[in-house]
C-alpha cells in the first residue's frame, strides 16, 4: 500500500528535475520562502523548487510532530518570530490561518506578501491545498502533478462497499476524541470504521468520557503515542477499563503527527487503517 | 456534651455519605439505568455496563470519599495542633508541597519505575511543609503568621511545581499546573485507589492513637503537660498523619482547598468543641464535602473536567473570608 506514495514521490521528484532542467525559474516565482507554520511547512518542502525554500519552523524538524522531520533538518529552522523571520529576507512567508496572527499582520506591514492556509479538515481539502501551494510558490505544474497521483491513490485505496464497517474510536491524552468533521475523522471514515466519537455526538475534537467510549463497546481503539516524559493526561491511556476494551492486535498505534496536516502522505495512514481494517474482519 | 448527641451526629454523616457515594456510583456520562448499574456492580451483569461501574465509576466514589475524609481528617487535626481556627492543608501549604512532591516523581520518571515513589514523595512534601510551618509560625503562633508563612510557602511550592512542569518535555505537562493546584478525580482509577489507601490508614491511624490527646492540648502546653501528654511526642504524631493524609490524597488528586477548613467550622459547634470528636465527624463531613463536589462537577459540565477545587474555593473562601471577620472582632 505504501507504494502508491512511493510511486506518487517518484513522480514528483521526475517532473521537478524535468522542469528544473527544463526551464530557468520564472520571473514571477518567489525566490526566498520561509513557512511558519507546520502544515505550510510541509506541504512546501514537497513541492518547493531546490534552493526556493529558505526556512521551515522549527516544528518541522521535530520527530514528535513531524512526519518529515529528517528531511526538515536540511532546512534553517524559524521560530515564527516576525523579527527573525524579516531578517532572512523572505520574498514569500507561508502561515496557517490561525497561528500567530500578531507575527503575520506585522510582516504584512513591513511588505513581505504572506499567504496563509487554513487548517485542511477533510481529504478533499488536499487537492486544494496543493493548488493554493502551487500557485504560491510558482510550481503549478508540480502541483498539478501530485494532485493526480494524490487523487489516484485515493481512489485506489477507497472502500469498495462491502466492508463490515466496525466501530473503531481514536483515543488520546485527558480522552481526547476526534469527531466526523476533523481530518482524522475523515481519514477513519475513509478506511472504512464507523467512528464511536462521531456516533456520540462530537462532530470535531473533544473530550470522550471514558465510560461513554466503554458503552460504546468498540472493535477497535486506536490509541495515541506517549511523549516522552510523563504526564497526568497520558494516565488515562494506561487506565485498566482501557486495556480490557477493544484490546484487537490489529489496532494500530497513530502518532498525533501522522494526522495533524492534511498532505498526501496522508494517505499513508488511510493504507495502515484499511490493513488494520481487513485483519480486524478477518478475525472475526 | 453526650455521646448520645454525638452518636447520632456520626450516624447522620455516615448516612449523608452513604447516600452521596451511592449518587457518585449512579451519575454519569454514560446513561445506565438504576437496575443495570447495580446489576452490573454486584453481578457483573452485562459486560461493558460492569466495566464501567466497576473500574471507572467505583474507583471515583471511592477515592472521592477517601480523598475528602482525608481532608477534614487533617483540617481538624491541624487545627487542634496549631490551635488556629484558620489552619487548614490547602491555605498553609501542605497540599501545594505535597503536589511539588508527586510532580517531581512523576517528572523524574521515578514513580513509572516505582510505583509507590508517587504517594511517598507527596507525603515527604507535606512533611516538609508542616515541618516548616511550626517552625516559622511556632505552636503558639499568631494566627497572621501562620498564615503569612502559609501563603510564602505554598506560592514557593506553586512556583516550583510550575517550573517542573514547564521544563517537562512532555506536551501536557504543562497544562497539568491547574489539576495540580485545584484537583480533579477524573479517569482515576483502582490502582490509585491501591496507591492512596495505605498511606491514608496509617493517617488514620496514627490519628485514631494520638486524637486523645488533642483534647488535653487545647487547654494548653503547660495544661496538657502536667496531665501527663507527652506534648512533643503528640506533635510529631499529628504531624506525620496529616503529611500521610495530605500527601496520599494529594498524589491521586491533586491539591484540593477549603475542604479541611470548611468541614471542621461547621461541625465544631456539634461536637461540643471536643477536638478528638472533632476528628471523626470532620472525616465523615469531609468525604461527603468532596463527593458531592465530585458530582456537582459532572452535573455542571460534564466534557469539562472542571476541577474540584474551583467549586470547593467557590464556597469556601467566602467562608474564610468571613471567618478572618469574626477573628477580627473576637480579637479587637
Amino acid at each position: 500500500m505504501l507504494g502508491f506514495v512511493r510511486r506518487s514521490k517518484r513522480i514528483i521528484a521526475g517532473l521537478a528535475l524535468v522542469a528544473g532542467l527544463a526551464l530557468p525559474a520564472a520571473a514571477d516565482q518567489p525566490q526566498r520562502v520561509v513557512s511558519i507554520n507546520l502544515c505550510t511547512d510541509l506541504l512546501a518542502m514537497q513541492l518547493a523548487a531546490p534552493g526556493q525554500l529558505v526556512s521551515v519552523s522549527n516544528l518541522a524538524a521535530d520527530p514528535h510532530s513531524s512526519v518529515m522531520a529528517e528531511e526538515a533538518a536540511a532546512y534553517r529552522a524559524n521560530y515564527g518570530l516576525a523579527e527573525e523571520v524579516f531578517l532572512l529576507k523572505p520574498d514569500l512567508v507561508l502561515a496557517g490561518e490561525y497561528t500567530a496572527r500578531a507575527t503575520t499582520s506585522l510582516l504584512e506591514r513591513l511588505g513581505v506578501p504572506v499567504v496563509k492556509f487554513a487548517p485542511a479538515t477533510s481529504l478533499d481539502d488536499i487537492p486544494a491545498h496543493l493548488e493554493r501551494m502551487g500557485a504560491a510558490l510558482g510550481r503549478e505544474a508540480e502541483a498539478q502533478a501530485m494532485i493526480e497521483a494524490f487523487n489516484a491513490d485515493r481512489a485506489a485505496l477507497a472502500p469498495t462497499g462491502d466492508e463490515l464497517r466496525p466501530l473503531a474510536a481514536m483515543y488520546y491524552a485527558n480522552g481526547y476524541s476526534t469527531g466526523l468533521n476533523t481530518l482524522s475523522g475523515k481519514v477513519l471514515d475513509a478506511a472504512g470504521f464507523r467512528n464511536v466519537a462521531a456516533e456520540a455526538g462530537l462532530l470535531r475534537g473533544g473530550n470522550l468520557p471514558l465510560e461513554v467510549l466503554i458503552m460504546a463497546a468498540p472493535d477497535m481503539v486506536i490509541r495515541g503515542n506517549r511523549y516522552p516524559g510523563q504526564s497526568r493526561s497520558e494516565d488515562i491511556l494506561d487506565h485498566p477499563a482501557l486495556a480490557r476494551l477493544g484490546a484487537s492486535p490489529a489496532a494500530p498505534i497513530l502518532a498525533d503527527r501522522d494526522w495533524i496536516c492534511g498532505t498526501p502522505r496522508i494517505l499513508e495512514v488511510v493504507s495502515r487503517l484499511t490493513e488494520a481494517r481487513s485483519a480486524l474482519e478477518k478475525i472475526r | 456534651m453526650n455521646s448520645m448527641r454525638y452518636s447520632i451526629l456520626i450516624a447522620l454523616l455516615f448516612i449523608l455519605v452513604a447516600c452521596l457515594f451511592a449518587g457518585s456510583l449512579l451519575i454519569g456520562p454514560a446513561a445506565i439505568g438504576l437496575n443495570a448499574s447495580i446489576a452490573a456492580l454486584f453481578h457483573g451483569e452485562g459486560e461493558m455496563v460492569t466495566l464501567v461501574m466497576r473500574e471507572v465509576r467505583l474507583p471515583r466514589a471511592i477515592l472521592g470519599a477517601l480523598v475528602g475524609g482525608a481532608l477534614g481528617l487533617s483540617g481538624a487535626a491541624l487545627q487542634g495542633l496549631l490551635r488556629n481556627p484558620l489552619a487548614e492543608p490547602g491555605l498553609i501549604g501542605t497540599s501545594s508541597a505535597a503536589a511539588l512532591g508527586a510532580v517531581i516523581t512523576i517528572q523524574t520518571g521515578l514513580s513509572a519505575a516505582f510505583a509507590l515513589a508517587l504517594p511517598l514523595a507527596a507525603l515527604a512534601g507535606a512533611l516538609i511543609s508542616v515541618g516548616l510551618i511550626l517552625l516559622l509560625a511556632g505552636p503558639r503562633g499568631t494566627i497572621l503568621t501562620l498564615i503569612l508563612a502559609g501563603i510564602g510557602l505554598s506560592a514557593l511550592a506553586t512556583a516550583f511545581t510550575s517550573l517542573v512542569l514547564n521544563l517537562s518535555p512532555n506536551p501536557f505537562a504543562a497544562s497539568e499546573i491547574m489539576f495540580w493546584m485545584m484537583g480533579s478525580l477524573a479517569d482515576r482509577s483502582m490502582l490509585h485507589v491501591q496507591l492512596a489507601l495505605p498511606f491514608m490508614v496509617l493517617g488514620a491511624a496514627i490519628m485514631a492513637r494520638a486524637g486523645g490527646g488533642l483534647k488535653a492540648l487545647t487547654l494548653g502546653e503547660d495544661a496538657a503537660t502536667s496531665m501527663g501528654v507527652n506534648v512533643t511526642r503528640l506533635r510529631i504524631l499529628l504531624v506525620v498523619a496529616t503529611a500521610s493524609l495530605v500527601g496520599a490524597a494529594t498524589a491521586v488528586a491533586g491539591a484540593i482547598g477549603f475542604v479541611g477548613l470548611i468541614v471542621p467550622h461547621l461541625l465544631r459547634r456539634a461536637v461540643g468543641a471536643n477536638p478528638t470528636r472533632l476528628l471523626w465527624a470532620s472525616a465523615l463531613g469531609g468525604a461527603a464535602v468532596i463527593l458531592a463536589a465530585d458530582i456537582a462537577v459532572r452535573i455542571i459540565a460534564p466534557d469539562r473536567d472542571l476541577k474540584l477545587g474551583v467549586l470547593t474555593a467557590l464556597v469556601g473562601a467566602p467562608f474564610f473570608l468571613n471567618l478572618i471577620l469574626r477573628t477580627r472582632r473576637e480579637t479587637a
